[in-house]
């Protein structure tokens, strides 16, 4: 071997991926150091869209903060939501109705389809194909003009209050939303042969990015990430919430901790999902969505609260520090991607680039729920 | 029970104070105070103990001495009024009013709160420990739990609360020539 050829692995390069990249889905941007196609080092740059939610907390009411929690994960908003609501009904001691829990249960779980199925197209157009997009937002729609009827809004939802909702679902909604299950169900079988048996998408996806049980604890991965990786860990089954421990449903775990891993938790989610959907449809009881003695103005007692949710990318929490004012004094989000992105940086190392493209997508990654 | 056992863990930490919480009100199990110089020590027990970490934080106590000791002032004025017209009553000549007594208000501090959670048990341990405003210093936990890294670099982004040995403590989530920290409660933008 002559000098030259020796001194090849020494001579590294510097790429930026993103902040413009279309594989960073939003403005992430990935400092690559390589060698070749290899990774030497790969250091996400967060921050580009940073609003410093967490200080709006802390300047306006309980209730005038709901919005924002609509614009952290714009996804899966109605998780975060649920998240916040939870978090200030527990500091204030506020009871919801059956009813208005059974609604949040249902509307939350077709969110985190939609959201799964926005990730799944994304994810494929990554990956080079661009016809599953086409398929999964065709579905999603769906999913769009049913949650729009009830919520008033397409994305950035705001549909919870302290102590049940803002609007009642109606008959309409129900037949919608059973015709939607049909729908889904019948089409799952064609993603899978269209996609999840794809030769090629199988070459791209086995034993890349493979992430271990022991690398999740120490970054604290949750969401599809650690059930990728062997750990049987959902916050609805984990800690149960709202009226979760009356459904019947699976947590699916895949233990080869690779990008397929994570995908077929995800597709497997979604089934999961829709059985909770039906039997919130078929359990569903009358009464009121709003709770009697929810004050109008709320002042959680001195001291400081966690709750966590199951968002469509892991566990969300909210820690609140409250002096028994009107405002929060302290707000802290947890939001799962931050935690998840956060071990990109050692499991990409010596992969190929392509490859870590493959990866990051399996991450499913929002940026604006981890630059906050 | 992973409950039991990381709570007499955490309790043999030097300076812990291990108190358990109602969960059901609060949200986690166990609320543990430390000196900041045992931060990692607590870490070590979590990892050991197989949790994993949710986050680290900071609050800032912006003006809590200052509260504390003016309250006070006002209990010690309140009793020696109370004592004046108590002699008054009496018929006695009122004695020359003592000099209240005016605590100092010690230094503001920040608090740094870390929360750690178990994949298995149901077991939510929040420890925190508390820094003074003007030297908000105290060693890393990034050396035990790499998932720290990005949560203290926030958290000194936030309020410039510095982590000793941290490798790394450039703006994460702020503009990279920020020289500010938004979350201290005297920041104005």
């Amino acid at each position: 071997m002559n000098h030259l050829a020796s001194d090849m692995h020494k001579e590294t390069f510097v790429l930026n991926m993103g902040p413009q990249h279309p594989a960073t889905h939003g403005v992430l941007r990935v400092k690559l150091v390589l060698d070749g196609e290899y990774i030497v080092e790969a250091e996400p740059v967060l921050g580009y869209i940073h609003r410093m939610h967490e200080k709006m907390g802390e300047n306006r009411t309980w209730a005038q903060f709901m919005p924002n929690t609509g614009r952290l994960d714009y996804l899966s908003a109605l998780s975060y939501n649920h998240g916040y609501v939870a978090a200030v009904e527990r500091a204030a001691g506020i009871e919801v109705p059956e009813r208005a829990e059974v609604i949040r249960v249902m509307t939350v779980e077709l969110n985190r389809i939609s959201s799964h199925l926005l990730w799944f197209g994304a994810y494929l157009l990554d990956l080079g194909g661009f016809t599953p997009l086409l398929y999964a937002f065709d579905d999603r729609e769906q999913i769009l003009d049913l949650l729009e009827s009830v919520t008033g809004s397409r994305l950035t939802y705001c549909y919870f209050r302290f102590g049940g909702l803002y609007n009642d679902i109606d008959d309409d909604f129900i037949a919608g939303l059973k015709g939607f299950v049909e729908r889904l169900r019948s089409r799952l079988p064609m993603y899978h042969t269209l996609v999840t048996k794809n030769i090629i998408l199988m070459k791209r996806l086995k034993d890349i990015g493979v992430v271990s049980a022991d690398m999740c604890r120490r970054y604290g991965a949750t969401g599809p990430v650690a059930r990728g990786s062997g750990i049987d860990y959902d916050v609805r089954k984990n800690e149960p919430y709202s009226v979760y421990p009356e459904f019947d449903f699976d947590v699916p775990v895949y233990h080869e901790g690779d990008s397929m891993a994570r995908y077929m938790v995800r597709m497997d989610e979604i089934e999961q999902s829709l059985r909770i959907i039906e039997q919130a449809i078929a359990k569903l009881p009358e009464g009121p969505i709003m709770a009697e003695k929810a004050p109008k103005i709320i002042k959680p007692a001195k001291g400081d609260y966690y709750h966590a949710v199951e968002a469509a990318r892991g566990s969300f929490g909210v820690r609140l520090v409250s002096d028994g004012t009107n405002t929060p004094y302290r707000l802290k989000l947890r939001s799962p991607s931050f935690c998840n992105l956060s071990l990109f940086a050692e499991a990409s190392q010596g992969m190929l680039v392509a490859d870590a493209v493959a990866f990051m997508g399996s991450l499913d990654l929002v940026i604006p729920e981890i630059d906050r | 029970m992973a409950l039991e056992q990381v709570k007499t863990e955490l309790a043999g930490v030097e300076s812990a104070e291990v108190v358990a919480t109602n969960y059901g009100k609060k949200g986690f199990h166990l609320d543990v105070r430390v000196s900041p110089d045992q931060v990692v020590a607590a870490a070590e027990v979590m990892d050991r103990q197989g949790f994993f970490i949710e986050a680290v934080t900071g609050v800032d106590w912006f003006g809590e001495q200052a509260a504390i000791a003016s309250e006070a002032k006002k209990k010690a004025e309140a009793a020696a009024k109370k004592a004046a017209e108590a002699a008054a009553a009496e018929g006695a000549e009122p004695p020359a009013p003592a000099p209240v007594a005016v605590p100092e208000s010690g230094p503001d501090e920040m608090e740094v709160v870390y929360d750690f959670n178990h994949y298995q048990a149901l077991c939510r341990v929040t420890v925190r420990t508390r820094v003074l405003r003007e030297t908000p210093e105290l060693p890393t936990i990034s050396t035990v739990f790499p998932g720290a890294n990005w949560h203290e670099r926030e958290t000194h982004d936030f309020f410039g609360i510095r982590f000793l040995g941290h490798p790394d403590l450039s703006p994460l989530l702020l503009p990279e020539d920020a020289d500010f920290h938004p979350l201290l409660k005297d920041f104005k933008a």
